[in-house]
């Protein structure tokens, strides 16, 4: 998977902040995920315009301690991860997220 | 799920939520607890701003429930409002005013489950309960349909003397749709409080029956088991879920802790919901309540198995005392009376010579708890 993809979250997914997590949950099979606090950021941050990579290097690598390498290699399998299920969208060009407007947990 | 739901408890988050959108309903069911008429409902901007209040307070699971919720016509707007608002919706229906457009919207909306009320394999059995002709057919036909749009669908069986003989064939009917099933065993008090519907709860030996049956309880040794002893830790228990982690709003906008705990807690026309989330005098007392706090239970064998409903205690007059109907369940499946029925069986002597005595306003003992009054259980069977 290329690092510098673009990702979105899915509209077939309900999803809610707990604390630092965020608990999501696929609309298609129900299977429930929770992210800790670090996917939680990248979840968040999945707006599907903002490259893979600078999500990384710029809300990971900055709030924690982690470097660029392991964090990318993380970051991947997650959003790997979470697509395989349908709830982050991965593209090479950008995508219009609807989560974009009002913003998907509170 | 258990990390997730102590997580909410530990942050205070209501983490599922139950709106009644409507008591309005097209059918007439025997067993309802709930009037029909409509007494002032939220509009759909006041439902749309509890469901963003309700986002921003925390709630996940949110049941969008009646009466029968499509007989509000704004009800696919208040649904797909609820989606955007990225909630997990799970719907309770009877299904009649589903065709292939509304399961097609559904669909597409993303709700998680629709449960739909099915009480017979029998059109005649069903149609009775409900009191509208065609409802069964009407209901089968929509979860046919939910279940072709790939839909999660469960039938919602009451077990009631009606129809006590019929659970297998619904259970039959939805394997052969595909569809899962669930069972309540309990027939609960009408939220204003008559219980004259308890009635039509089955007996002692039906419900030892369906506590006996592998196919519903699974493992039966362990279903029925001797309760364990009440230990210290068993004393700090907290009854349930119900205005710890789960609330109630009715369609008036009034908040209780459950659907079946009638409580007033506050109102969100006057209220934001989070406020009475957090500051609500009676949530707090319910939130206090842990077992080692029931002068009954606590000193009940049953205490650290119970399946206890402090809502129907409360309707019994006392929140922190026992439900009747659930030591009624605790004894079916294990055998051992519970502190509630030794006092009761203790107390039926004075009972009976007071019942001699005509005192206007005081309303007999329910008549079908075998163990209260043993020469009328099965009333109607």
């Amino acid at each position: 998977m290329k690092t510098n993809c673009y990702v979105a979250r899915s509209t077939a997914i309900a999803a809610r902040a707990l604390g630092d997590e965020t608990m999501v949950m696929s609309a298609t099979d129900s299977t429930l995920f929770t992210l800790n606090e670090v996917a939680s950021v990248i979840w968040q941050a999945a707006d599907g315009v903002t490259p893979l990579d600078q999500i990384v290097a710029t809300k990971i690598c900055t709030q924690y301690d982690i470097g660029l390498e392991p964090a990318l290699k993380d970051a991947a399998a997650l959003v790997e991860d979470l697509a395989a299920h349908g709830i982050l969208l991965l593209s090479d060009t950008p995508l219009a997220s609807p989560g974009n407007s009002r913003g998907v947990t509170p | 799920m258990t990390e997730i739901a102590a997580k909410a408890l530990k942050l205070n988050v209501p983490l599922n939520a139950q709106i009644d959108l409507t008591y309005r309903c097209n059918e007439r069911c025997v067993h309802c607890y709930l009037d029909h008429d409509d007494h002032g409902e939220m509009t759909t901007t006041e439902i749309k701003d509890l469901l963003d209040q309700m986002a921003e307070a925390g709630v996940f699971y949110l049941n969008l429930s009646g009466g029968e919720i499509l007989m509000r016509r704004d009800f696919f707007e208040i649904l797909e409002h609820a989606r955007l608002r990225t909630f997990c919706v799970k719907l309770k229906t009877n299904g009649v005013l589903i065709r292939k457009k509304e399961a097609q919207r559904l669909r597409a909306l993303g709700v998680e489950s629709i449960q739909i009320s099915v009480y017979s394999h029998r059109p005649e059995v069903h149609d009775a309960i409900t009191k509208m002709p065609g409802s069964f057919r009407q209901s089968i036909e929509a979860a046919r349909l939910l279940r072709a749009e790939g839909l999660n669908v469960t039938f919602a069986n009451v077990l009631m003397t009606e129809n006590a003989a019929d659970y297998q064939g619904v259970r039959a009917l939805a394997a052969e749709l595909g569809i899962k099933c669930s069972l309540d065993p309990t027939v609960t008090p009408m939220m204003d409080g008559d219980r004259s519907v308890l009635q039509l709860n089955v007996d002692r030996s039906k419900l030892q029956e369906v506590f006996r049956d592998a196919s519903l309880v699974g493992d039966v040794e362990e279903f029925c088991a001797l309760p364990t002893s009440v230990d210290e830790a068993a004393l700090d228990m907290l009854p349930c879920s119900a205005g710890h982690t789960a609330c109630y709003v009715s369609p008036y906008g009034d908040v209780y802790p459950c659907v079946q705990f009638p409580l007033p807690c506050g109102n969100v026309r006057r209220t934001k919901f989070a406020d009475i989330w957090r500051d609500s005098p009676q949530l707090s007392e319910v939130r206090s309540i842990t077992l080692r706090d029931m002068p009954s239970c606590s000193q009940c064998a049953h205490g650290a198995t119970c399946t206890r409903c402090p809502g129907l205690a409360y309707l019994e007059g006392n929140m922190r005392g026992p439900s009747i109907q659930d030591c009624e369940k605790s004894y079916a499946r294990t055998g051992i009376p519970s502190e509630n029925f030794k006092r009761k069986n203790a107390a039926q002597p004075a009972l009976s010579s007071l019942n001699l005595v005509q005192i206007q306003g005081i309303q007999p003992a329910p008549r079908n708890f075998a163990v209260a009054v043993p020469e009328a259980s099965g009333v109607r069977a």
